[in-house]
């Protein structure tokens, strides 16, 4: 049997990942040998929090079930990596990186002084549940200090010589972006089935 | 066609987009000879002949360890199959943003780079590997190896030949450890990103235990040019053992901080002060970290400053060059908060994997926190400086390593600063 043809069985019985997303997790699965599916499960994962910025132990079950690896597996990769949530927190990540040479240009005192004008510390979610704001680590953008990246499920876009002011303005867009979309956020946060 | 005679107006070789506008189109690349080395290869070259060509360049690998290139896609073993290209895009040095500025802006010279070294050692198959926050980009290389493909440059039967060759991209998702090249390989393989046991190296057991060829993005954007104009032109670039050009990121307390694109063995002096346009605020130069966090601290004397960056060099003044990420320090800045800010880096980062650099890293940094908030004794100085000893030559990868380069030369070399900081 192809395991890839095999994929497609398990694929299809499979939800809510494989019901909702059943043509990109092909797409996925067809850039690996088909002995060597374990490969997918990366993108996967980044597939899984497109909606929900984080991934819940159901469908770390139903990513192994596809991939052919016990759920404690994909659980260890989604420990292991920055990117990855286990937890709900905001919808938007702003992601601040304070190593040496944006520290070198004022990248400390612009986490400081964001995070105390949202009224947070770094780590935590604004009251309205909307945006998390985090110290990262090197971003590649250490000429454009301070900067940061915001990570959605949709993506990550980066935000370079910012200053705080400019920073808040986005933060606000966001925020009306965030109200007045598709409301995904709310969803998640009330059907979450762990 | 190697006999011809080619002097690039200012010497562009990579940032080739800074002097051709939209080089990031495939027509404006091809109208620049864009896929002619790699249709050259793929019709009337042997792979071995590639690898010769390359060889004869003398072009080292650009993601820190310098290794020939040649001579890595030389060592592929040719009694198993299949064979694999991975280009490393993990870039993630603090200090380091040249492949991004490559892949964003002169993507398909990357790419021919990838298709040329896949050529070489009869790859079907390549992936790029890139760092999780490089998603965007990722989408664009997508969007490009399709329009490839469409246009007959990727794909099967190449050229009206046997050979076929396909590219993916994959995409991390946030840790430092996989720019190791074989941490890399085990995350690609949807494992934990944690360096294996070397020897087997990667030309003999690499992606999924095949024999693969993991090359930096930078190292692989060279090829194009070597292989349309020759080694010899290339090795005439640089110095007789660093040849070619090198991307130098330029950052911390200069005025212009960026990339800049010169031969290797430019000084440390004309890349701060003449590209850089020297220390802002009226401040002087204090130090200089030439590969970035894993750097050792360099004391910005005029003879440090005089010295060339190239492989053979940087070592005279007690560093290596690395991946060439010039991080400027001036006088302001206190060497205790700078290794704290280093150790926290690879205290995050360290994969838990070797005992000495995951306990070592956290109870350094605990040290360096402590030295740095000037709460702490001349014994904790000495202490940090036996941690980072007991560390040394016990790890698997480099990362433990370069963990304490900072840390050692700091003490060894700015001993006034950390005698100011338990002073109070």
């Amino acid at each position: 049997m192809n395991p890839i043809e095999g994929a497609n069985e398990t694929v299809k019985s499979l939800t809510p990942l494989a019901s909702k997303y059943a043509e990109e997790i092909e797409t996925i699965l067809a850039k690996y040998p088909p002995e060597e599916r374990r490969s997918a499960v990366m993108p996967l994962l980044h597939l899984a929090q497109r909606e929900r910025m984080y991934v819940d132990r159901a469908t770390m079950r139903e990513i192994g079930d596809i991939l052919g690896i016990s759920a404690t597996d994909v659980a260890s990769i989604v420990g292991f990596y920055t990117l990855y949530y286990d937890e709900p927190g905001g919808k938007y990540h702003v992601q601040v990186c304070t190593d040496l040479p944006c520290a070198l240009r004022g990248a400390d005192q612009f986490l400081d002084e964001l995070c105390e004008r949202l009224g947070i510390r770094p780590g935590e979610t604004t009251e309205d549940g909307l945006v998390t704001v985090e110290e990262v680590m090197c971003l590649a953008a250490c000429d454009k200090a301070p900067m940061f990246q915001v990570h959605s499920g949709q993506g990550l876009s980066y935000y370079e010589n910012q200053t705080v002011d400019n920073a808040l303005k986005l933060i606000e867009e966001l925020r009306m972006m965030a109200t007045r979309g598709p409301g995904h956020y709310e969803s998640a946060r009330s059907d979450g089935n762990d | 066609m190697t006999d011809v005679q080619w002097e690039p107006p200012t010497g562009l070789i990579l940032l080739r987009h800074r002097e051709i506008a939209d080089i990031n189109s495939l027509d404006v690349y091809r109208q620049y000879g864009g896929f002619e080395a790699f249709e050259k290869v793929v019709t009337v070259m042997q792979p071995d002949a590639v690898t010769e060509e390359v060889k004869t360049s003398g072009l080292r690998g650009r993601g820190g360890a310098g290794f020939p290139t040649g001579l890595k896609w030389s060592f592929i073993d040719q009694s198993n199959w299949p064979h694999y290209v991975v280009a490393n895009a993990d870039e993630s040095e603090p200090g380091t943003f040249k492949d991004r500025e490559i892949m964003e802006s002169n993507p398909y010279q990357f790419l021919e780079g990838v298709a040329i070294c896949a050529y070489a050692i009869q790859a079907k198959a390549a992936y790029i590997y890139l760092r999780g926050e490089f998603w965007d980009i990722m989408e664009t290389l997508d969007r490009q190896i399709e329009e490839l493909e469409a246009n007959g440059l990727l794909g099967d039967n190449l050229f009206g030949t046997e050979y076929s060759l396909r590219i993916y991209t994959h995409l991390g998702a946030g840790a430092y450890i996989c720019g190791e090249e074989t941490a890399l390989l085990e995350s690609m393989e949807g494992k934990l990103g944690q360096p294996r046991l070397r020897p087997p190296f990667p030309p003999s057991f690499g992606l999924y235990g095949k024999p693969t060829v993991v090359n930096n993005v930078e190292t692989l954007a060279n090829v194009p040019l070597i292989i349309t104009h020759g080694g010899d032109w290339y090795k005439k670039i640089g110095t007789e053992k660093s040849t070619g050009n090198k991307v130098f990121s330029l950052s911390g307390n200069v005025e212009r901080p960026g990339n800049y694109e010169l031969p290797l063995g430019t000084t440390f002096r004309e890349l701060i002060f003449e590209h850089g346009g020297g220390i802002p605020n009226g401040r002087k130069i204090k130090a200089i970290m030439p590969a970035g966090a894993s750097s050792s601290l360099i004391v910005a004397t005029d003879e440090a400053l005089d010295t060339a960056m190239d492989y053979e060099s940087v070592p005279n003044v007690g560093a290596q060059l690395g991946s060439a990420s010039v991080i400027v320090v001036d006088d302001s800045v206190s060497i205790p908060w700078l290794i704290n800010k280093t150790i926290h880096f690879f205290k995050h980062e360290s994969c838990g994997k070797c005992t000495p650099c995951r306990e070592g890293n956290y109870w350094m940094a605990h040290l360096t926190e402590r030295i740095d908030s000037g709460e702490a004794s001349n014994d904790d100085v000495l202490l940090l400086k036996e941690v980072a000893e007991q560390i040394q030559g016990k790890c698997l990868c480099a990362l433990g390593e370069f963990s304490i380069e900072a840390v050692l030369s700091g003490i060894d070399r700015f001993t006034a600063d950390f005698e100011n900081a338990v002073a109070d």
